[in-house]
């Protein structure tokens, strides 16, 4: 058996906010194959780039990132600082959310480029990083000589290339997506979408790729897992979860069908009443119970339920689906 | 640099500069049409004494004609006489700018450095003991008034611990040169720089601190913490260079302020710069002196302004490109 790239086990992640604690993931546990790719999608504040972040350790130090998060193997939550250094970007990299404001305004985008590679081969000479900076740059479809041009004086899209570009640089195993496409307008989405497809195919790499829009993640990942409230909800083959999603959270998502280009509707898919819930008031038992339109009165909100058998492959975390309703 | 960024800048220092030239003129006629008149006032002059007097200081002609004149001479270096000592205000000036420059010149580097590194470590370290002591020192000092911080220390290490002279430029009738005049001189401006140092502090650091917490959470901060760099070149490389900028107009701009900057401090230590000069100035007062200084630190402000330009179109690519 091959080992994975990223299996995280049992995952918590509290935050401490102005003295409260914020538990933003709730007991996780995701596996990623070599090669392997996964959605990861939900409200926004379910905790999916907590998840991303707590990867690399990026968290804030006061955070409590509790169970484990093994990167080929290895243990993140144990390594030394030094090793943890060695380990971002190497192992796994990530587009961040925020594309627009993710590059150093007052550095050249080839230079934020070179700095990673620097950083982990110091024995590399200016010039061939400095070609190797072109052929990243090429890779995402954008001229080499773009790499002496600040951040600003780029487009949108073509900034969300540098970052996929600079994640590519020391040939990561695993690539984390957060929302790549979010920040850019339809045309410029598919375009983005599809340099991440091909260098996911041609390089090999494994990838997790988060979004709030399910429609986007059945045609680009493998699998597919559905957050709610710090919990993955629904897992399985992407088709098949996207098609008959057994999590009425998972429908209502599906069906959701975001409208790309409007921020506004994924905060609220349709035909889903209510606010997604504070990590800090948190409702007893199902936490999706008072929105869902198929509770069970005496049941969901004292029953905790979690992730069960659904299917070939598939889990879901609802008293609707194993036992005598599950066909 | 864009050319055209440099020309239209200098352009714009250039028609300031015109405007205050011009500005002068007509503000000294307003508050003073006719300086013979009130200098002498009370003494029985002669129509010729007055006439001559008059003629000396060239306010009998037009007002056109004076404009034209005073624009002619002041592009010619020559700013009229001193009513006090009749001595050319440009002479005047020139003994007094010299110890201005080296005292101010020195406070507002030092403190602009000291300032910036105290507020760039309060920040990375923020919430900490070294955060909070820092933010104290420079709230308490820069809320400090400068002549009352002059006299506390004027009274605690010159009068009585005697390790400063109590004031001047340098020892009364000495005839050092070299290295022994510079130490004796920098003696002397010891005090009077720490008091304008301990004075200007607090508005660099605590600028600084606020420009790096606004920094500390930008996401290319987080992007540079990810891709495996140290926590020294995150801020070395990625906060300050990005929370220098504010701080560069307003450093320039205070080197313009250099020249104008300390009358009381100057006052109390009896420095014989620029400081003690308008001082003097304002007593008589002597319009020619006040006319030339107000110039002078006019025209500085604006060289110092069209220097903070061009320096932050040099450190930001955005001002520079766009
Ligand atoms: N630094 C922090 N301190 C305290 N709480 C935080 C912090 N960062 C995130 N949170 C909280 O943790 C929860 C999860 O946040 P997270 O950013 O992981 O959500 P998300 O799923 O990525 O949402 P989005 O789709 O908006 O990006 C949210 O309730 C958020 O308010
Ligand atoms: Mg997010």
């Amino acid at each position: 058996m091959t080992e994975a790239v990223l299996e995280l086990r049992d995952l918590h992640v509290t935050y401490r906010a102005a003295g409260v604690d914020v538990p933003a993931v709730r007991g996780v546990d995701l596996t990623i194959g070599p090669r392997d790719t996964l959605g990861l999608a939900g409200e926004s504040g379910c905790g999916k780039s907590t998840i991303a972040g707590a990867v690399l350790r990026l968290l804030p130090r006061a955070t409590r990132v509790e169970g484990e998060i093994l990167l080929e193997g290895q243990d993140v939550l144990k390594l030394r600082p030094g090793k943890v250094r060695a380990v971002r970007w190497t192992t796994a990299a990530i587009v961040f959310q925020g594309a627009l404001h993710s590059l150093n305004p007052v550095q050249r985008v080839g230079d934020q480029i070179a700095e990673a590679i620097e950083t982990h081969a110091r024995t590399r000479s200016r010039r061939t990083t400095t070609a190797r900076v072109g052929e990243l740059l090429e890779r995402v479809g954008l001229p080499a000589r773009r790499r002496r041009e600040y951040p600003h004086q780029l487009s949108g899209g073509q900034r969300q290339r540098v970052l996929i570009a600079l994640a590519l640089a020391c040939e990561p195993a695993l690539l984390i997506a957060d929302e790549p496409t979010t920040a850019l307008d339809v045309m410029v989405q598919a375009q983005v979408l599809s340099v991440l497809e091909d260098l996911q195919r041609d390089a090999g790499l494994a990838l997790l790729f988060i979004t709030h829009d399910l429609s986007v993640l059945r045609s680009s990942c493998r699998r597919l897992a559905v957050m709610y409230a710090g919990r993955i909800v629904e897992e399985g083959p992407s088709g098949a979860v996207f098609d008959e999603p057994r999590h009425p959270y998972a429908r209502a998502l599906a069906s959701a069908f975001p409208t790309i280009g409007d921020p506004a509707s994924r905060y609220r898919p349709s035909g889903l009443a209510g606010d997604p819930p504070d990590p800090t008031a948190l409702p007893t038992g199902c936490p999706f119970h008072p929105r869902c339109p198929v509770v069970v009165d005496d049941v969901c909100p004292s029953l905790d339920v979690r992730l069960r058998p659904a299917g070939p492959a598939r889990e879901a975390a609802c008293v609707h689906v194993g036992g005598d309703d599950d066909g | 640099m864009n050319p055209r960024f440099v020309v239209a800048k200098v352009t714009g220092a250039i028609g300031t500069l015109a405007f205050v030239l011009a500005f002068n003129f007509f503000l000294f006629r307003v508050v003073d049409d006719n300086p013979v008149d009130n200098l002498f006032r009370g003494r029985n002059l002669s129509p010729t004494q007055i006439a001559s007097l008059e003629e000396r200081f060239g306010v009998g002609d037009p007002l056109a004609l004076q404009f034209v004149k005073y624009v002619r001479q002041t592009l010619q270096g020559d700013l009229g006489l001193s009513i006090k000592s009749s001595r050319p205000v440009s002479d005047v000036i020139m003994d007094s700018l010299w110890p201005t420059v080296w005292l101010v010149g020195t406070a507002t580097a030092l403190s602009m450095v000291i300032g910036t590194l105290l507020g760039i470590h309060a920040a990375w370290k923020r919430g900490t003991v070294t955060d909070s002591s820092a933010t104290a020192f420079s709230m308490i000092t820069y809320s400090m008034p400068d002549f009352w911080m002059a006299m506390v220390l004027l009274a605690a290490f010159a009068i009585n611990l005697r390790w400063f002279p109590t004031g001047g430029f340098e020892d009364a009738g000495s005839t050092a040169t070299g290295l022994s005049a510079f130490l004796d001189q920098a003696h002397h401006m010891a005090l009077p720089a720490i008091t304008l140092t301990l004075g200007y502090i607090g508005e660099y650091m605590i600028l600084m601190r606020a420009s790096m917490l606004d920094t500390v959470s930008e996401d290319y901060l987080q992007l540079a913490r990810a891709k495996g760099l140290r926590d020294t070149e995150v801020r070395r490389r990625h906060a300050v260079p990005n929370a220098l900028l504010p701080l560069v107009s307003l450093s320039a701009l205070n080197f313009g302020y250099v020249l104008s900057g300390a009358i009381a401090v100057e006052a109390i230590y009896s420095w014989p710069g620029l400081g003690r000069a308008t001082f003097n100035a304002l007593e008589g007062p002597d319009f020619p002196v006040l006319q030339g200084l107000f110039l002078l630190f006019s025209a500085s402000v604006i060289v110092a302004n069209l220097l903070a330009d061009l320096l932050n179109g040099y450190l930001d690519p955005r001002v520079r490109l766009s």
